[in-house]
């Protein structure tokens, strides 16, 4: 699904702050993959996601997304079937649009219903409806209110839903339940692991909890200095404890795993 | 008694035809959260478009031509500030400045143009109805307010539209709308260009209307705009787009009453009004910096005073 070959990025090239952020990086994910990546702070975590995301362009490399490849592709027009959710639950939705007018937008990337002039049909919030009641959240009968009145928690979950709402071929999550409170953030996490179970989505979750790193998923990925140091899945994933992850980590990279964040999470 | 009438009528024209200027600060300030100073040079570029045409003999033809005029001014805007990364206010005096020019070409190379005794599309429909005298009273007012109206009808429909909501969310949230796979480009370039034609539009009504055009017309007409639109959104309300399209409609009259009241009764000098327009409008988008300084040294006075304690 997901074809990422040698691509590498550098910010602020020939400059004192040079950084080089991706480093011939190369991953495969099949189509219904679910990978976790973990990493010390500054390993490229966030960098990745941008580069498939198409934030920005890669200095070298390519990336295949479903067979199409959209290396040179804008963003917008990647997100046609690419969802993605940010760990601030502010930066998905429009606050100002109604929940209803949200999920419109969100519907833009379905191939029907998009003619610039038409409006919402009763058919789509009929939908809409139905989707939202999945979420748990009573937001079914909020349709009409501004998303700026919700909370954190009921905008990650929206965004989730629009990120979802016209199934994606690849979801990105960048620490996504990270800024909510633990209830909410476990409930987002629930919706997530169920949505994604249901429509097979190809998936890939930047973490900073360990445990939720082996639990996720099908795979965790490990990244330091823009590569991927560790890649663990099947059998060898399924006995793993954090302890031997970070044994793992230390042993192949020759330190120890350095993230505030993960040492101070459960 | 029956100036009043006169002066209340002619207010109310007025502000019917200025209301378009302010439905355009709208859609560029309010909903795409963009300053757009191209404004004062496409209110003259409108005007002087629809002055010419309609000398030429196409009064009907001309509104159409100056909400193209607009529309293009707009298009170079956005196109500085999408494409060229110009920072938006400055895209907005650049095409500003140059529309100076454009302006004096479409009056032929001259500082004004005037109609003398051509027709205009208030002349024209003067005559509809068979010159009834209620209709020849009121003809101008009406087609004010029918012109600005259906403008406003069309732009709140519009801003219901998947395209509409496009726009809106640009203002809010543009990575949102990236993520929604449309690009903010596009939305801005189609939003200026529709707020620039709302502005040409306004410009050729009051060009046919007064029967001239002069370059100094447009001057300070973008901040006369926000303060109809200030106004109406204090008397009318923030929330939604019908009552957006509303306030303006209603900021708008009440401006132009404003003025009215002033230009005859003289409690402050006419020349006076851009300088009192100019500090309410600063005042008025000031007010939550205001406000919430004053709370914060309430509160450090509180604190001090507690302390000597």
């Amino acid at each position: 699904m997901l074809r990422i070959d040698n691509i590498s990025k550098t910010f602020n090239p020939g400059t004192v702050n040079e950084k080089t952020a991706l480093d011939r990086l190369s991953l495969h994910l099949a189509p219904g993959d679910f990978a976790t990546i973990i990493g010390s702070n500054g390993a490229g975590k966030s960098t990745l996601l941008n580069a498939v995301a198409g934030s920005f362009f890669v200095d070298s490399g390519s990336i295949t997304l479903g067979g199409e490849d959209v290396t040179f592709t804008p963003n917008h027009r990647r997100s046609r079937v690419i969802g993605r959710l940010f760990q601030d639950p502010l930066r998905g939705t429009a606050p100002s649009l109604t929940i209803e007018e949200n999920l419109a937008l969100a519907y833009l990337r379905s191939s029907e219903g998009t003619a610039p002039l038409s409006r919402i049909r009763k058919k789509d919030k009929e939908f809409f409806a139905e989707q939202l009641k999945l979420l748990g959240m009573g937001l079914e009968d909020r349709m009409r209110q501004p998303v700026g009145l919700l909370s954190g928690g009921q905008r990650q979950a929206l965004t989730l839903l629009m990120a979802t709402l016209v199934t994606p071929r690849l979801l990105l999550l960048d620490e996504h339940t990270a800024a909510l409170d633990p209830a909410t953030a476990e409930k987002v996490l629930e919706l997530t692991r169920a949505i994604v179970a249901e429509h097979h989505i190809t998936c890939l979750m930047v973490t900073h909890n360990m445990r939720q790193a082996l639990d996720l998923g099908s795979r965790t990925l490990m990244m330091a200095d823009g590569r991927i140091v560790l890649d663990v899945s099947g059998q060898e994933r399924a006995g793993m404890t954090v302890d031997d992850l970070l044994r793992r980590f230390k042993k192949d990279t020759g330190h120890d795993l350095d993230n505030d964040r993960i040492l101070l999470s459960d | 008694m029956g100036s009043i009438l006169l002066i209340s009528q002619t207010a109310l024209e007025l502000g019917f035809q200025y209301a378009l200027v302010a439905m355009a600060l709208f859609l560029s300030y309010r909903i795409l959260d963009i300053a757009d100073l191209t404004t004062d040079g496409s209110f003259v570029l409108g005007a002087a478009v629809s002055v010419t045409v309609t000398a030429a003999g196409h009064p009907v033809l001309a509104i159409p031509a100056a909400m193209l005029a607009g529309a293009c001014a707009g298009f170079v805007t956005a196109f500085l500030q999408t494409r060229m990364g110009v920072p938006s206010i400055l895209a907005g005096i650049i095409t500003n400045t140059g529309l100076y020019t454009v302006n004096l070409m479409a009056m032929g190379w001259k500082s004004s143009a005037s109609l003398m005794k051509k027709d205009t599309v208030f002349s024209l429909a003067k005559g509809l109805f068979g010159g009834a005298s209620f209709w020849v009273q009121w003809h101008e007012l009406i087609l004010s307010a029918a012109v600005t109206i259906l403008a406003g009808v069309l732009l709140y429909l519009f801003l219901g539209t998947r395209l509409g909501l496009s726009i809106r969310a640009t203002g809010d949230n543009r990575d949102m709308v990236r993520a929604s796979s449309v690009n903010p480009t596009f939305t801005i370039t189609v939003g200026l260009c529709m707020a620039n034609a709302l502005t040409g539009l306004s410009g050729a009504v009051v060009g046919q209307y007064q029967r001239t055009v002069d370059m100094g017309s447009g001057t300070g007409i973008v901040v006369i705009g926000l303060a109809c639109l200030i106004i109406g959104e204090t008397v009318v309300g923030r929330r939604g787009m019908g009552r957006g399209v509303i306030a303006v409609m209603v900021g708008s009259v009440i401006y132009r009453f404003i003025y009215a009241i002033v230009f005859y009764t003289k409690v402050v000098p006419v020349d006076c009004l851009k300088l009192l327009t100019a500090a309410v409008v600063a005042l008025a988008i000031a007010a939550p910096t205001i406000k919430a300084g004053a709370g914060f040294h309430k509160r450090k006075l509180a604190a001090l005073r507690k302390g000597d304690r």
